[in-house]
């Protein structure tokens, strides 16, 4: 975890997935990731928690994350054991939420490349996806150094406390 | 260098002569707010933190306890008791309980808490509802939030702005919501992301402060970080005798660098509605409705976007002397306790009772599908609020429209999505 090298199975997901699809309104009085992850992509498809598993990479299209600033939606991703999103865009308010809580969300214009079932691995430290099914190897943007420190911290909470 | 309204905020509060586009900041906001469902996430288990850093500055942060109020079940009840004990160890400075509350995006700006040119952040997406005064306003998660409660300070870049230029004046029917669910839709969902958008033009004078708050509600259907209208003689008369604070007036510098505009035609604007199920699904409703008949189950006027005295005088307007139809449900929910009050001293509520609509406290309940109007399975619902995402107000097989509040009331008496044209006089 800490070297942000991950590898996983890709479950894919389509363009502007919202914050009410990865995680309902209804359960926002919610506060742990154990509990918010019961109902994660809930209204993406009601099923979808039984074939997400812990280590899976989620690849999403554009604009993944958008509407509502609820931080229960990268909780409940990030409770579900989900290591990573790929997306070939991400929401302001998601990207912001998933870097202060330690999930890690990287930027790929060539997602759609990435299928369902497809074994992928991300080095966030090279700026390289390969994806180990096809043999194509992606390069993504690097992390400014403070957002790999906040990551490889677990969020930007325990960051600020390790500072100290 | 000219700026633009966004970055002359951002340089004044970051400290600087000037900003551009693209540098990062880090800015002290002059107030920042959470509901109960973004600050019990904010506080969840960093209490030891919190005691050792305290808040900031204590008169600078409300809490509004909204979403769920009154309270809709046991769990919802231990985190507004949680939320309430937290503004009571730490002495938050405002902080509005049940009956004297509203919706957070209603009742800060009635209250004056927030001015023009303030820089505003709130755990909630909806709140770049208050560039509307000319401020500098977005929404984070909760754990900027958090941050901010504790440092008082937070990192931004600074935005690209995307020009608007209002042109002409609103025909009757057609509202500031239509004006947003046009622009939403021409933008599309990440059409302004990261993006400010600033609006201009002989239009911006025609539209009151309450269509303006309407309009930059609903920038962050667009994606974009804020958006901000200039400070006129409707902005300084809006805020006398309520700003608590001294606002100060920015205009962007006439050579601003802007990385696009856009230009609307007001006085040809038809109404418009926001299909299923997303909210920059928009269509001019002939389009979207096109001779159809589609019944609709319930009609939701109110929220943060729709819940000023403004929508509720213009829907009384249309459902004095009528009455609901049989089949539908009309629910109306003040925005404020204020709103409330005043609408029942100009008998707007007793025109919603002798129509058979329900009138409700201030909650942000039905447009989540928390509770207060949850939709079953295979319903349709015409709803005057900003998200119509797949399951928003309640069953994942539910959908829902959005409009502006005479579609919305029209439809509530004809049973079917319509326009008040339709209505017999």
């Amino acid at each position: 975890m800490s070297e942000l090298v991950f590898t996983g199975t890709v479950r894919r997901l389509g363009d502007f997935v919202d914050t009410d699809a990865i995680l309902p309104a209804k359960y926002l009085n919610l506060t742990t990731p154990e509990a918010l992850a019961a109902h994660v992509l809930e209204n993406h498809a009601p099923d979808f928690r039984k074939i997400l598993h812990a280590g899976d990479i989620l690849v999403a299209g554009r604009n993944f994350g958008c509407g509502s600033s609820r931080e229960h939606a990268p909780l409940a991703l990030k409770g579900s054991g989900v290591a990573c999103v790929i997306a070939e865009s991400f929401a302001r308010i998601f990207f912001r939420n998933s870097i202060n809580l330690g999930l890690p969300v990287v930027e790929l214009a060539d997602a759609g490349q990435l299928a369902e079932g497809h074994t992928v691995r991300v080095d966030c430290g090279a700026g390289l996806v390969s994806d180990e099914t096809s043999g194509k190897t992606y390069k993504v943007a690097l992390f400014p150094d403070f957002m790999r420190e906040i990551l490889k911290a677990g969020g930007v909470i325990p960051y600020i406390e390790n500072q100290r | 260098m000219a700026m633009t309204i966004t970055e002359k905020i951002l340089a004044r509060h970051a400290g600087k002569e000037e900003v551009h586009a693209g540098e990062f900041v880090t800015v002290t906001p002059d107030f920042i707010f959470g509901n109960e469902l973004g600050t019990g996430l904010a506080i969840e288990g960093r209490e030891e933190l919190l005691q050792k850093r305290g808040i900031f500055d204590t008169s600078r942060v409300a809490v509004i306890p909204d979403h769920f109020t009154p309270n809709k079940d046991i769990t919802s009840a231990e985190l507004s008791k949680t939320v309430r004990e937290f503004v009571r160890r730490y002495h938050v400075g405002h902080y509005f309980e049940v009956g004297r509350m509203g919706i957070e995006h209603v009742i800060l700006h009635e209250k004056g808490l927030v001015v023009s040119g303030d820089v505003i952040v709130g755990a909630d997406s909806h709140s770049c509802t208050y560039g509307a005064l000319g401020a500098f306003s977005t929404g984070v998660g909760s754990t900027d939030f958090f941050a901010l409660l504790i440092s008082g300070q937070l990192w931004f870049s600074v935005p690209e702005t995307i020009k608007v230029v209002l042109k002409g004046k609103l025909s009757k029917w057609v509202t500031a919501k239509d004006v947003v669910l046009y622009l939403v839709g021409l933008l599309g969902a990440d059409g302004a992301r990261y993006k400010a958008l600033e609006f201009h033009g002989d239009g911006v004078r025609s539209i009151p402060l309450s269509g303006r708050f309407t309009i930059c509600n609903m920038a962050i259907e667009a994606g974009a970080k804020n958006a901000v209208f200039p400070a006129d003689e409707l902005t300084i008369a809006y805020q006398k005798g309520r700003a608590q604070r001294q606002p100060v007036y920015y205009e962007a510098d006439a050579d601003a660098v802007y990385c696009d505009v856009i230009e609307i035609d007001l006085t040809s604007l038809k109404p418009q509605l926001s299909c299923p199920h997303r909210p920059d699904n928009v269509k001019p409703f002939a389009e979207a409705v096109a001779g159809k008949n589609l019944p609709v189950d319930q009609v939701f006027i109110g929220s943060c976007i729709n819940g000023r005295i403004e929508d509720l005088r213009e829907a009384a307007g249309i459902l004095k002397d009528r009455v609901v139809h049989p089949d539908t449900r009309l629910i109306v929910t003040p925005g404020s306790q204020e709103v409330y009050l005043q609408a029942v001293e100009e008998g707007l509520v007793q025109i919603f009772i002798k129509a058979g609509a329900v009138v409700s406290t201030p909650t942000c309940g039905a447009c989540i599908g928390g509770h207060m109007g949850v939709l079953a399975g295979g319903e349709r619902c015409v709803s005057t609020t900003n998200r119509n995402f797949r399951g928003r107000m309640g069953h994942y097989d539910s959908e829902v429209y959005l409009s502006g509040v005479p579609v919305a009331a029209a439809s509530a008496v004809l049973g079917r999505i319509a326009l008040p044209e339709e209505l017999q006089p």
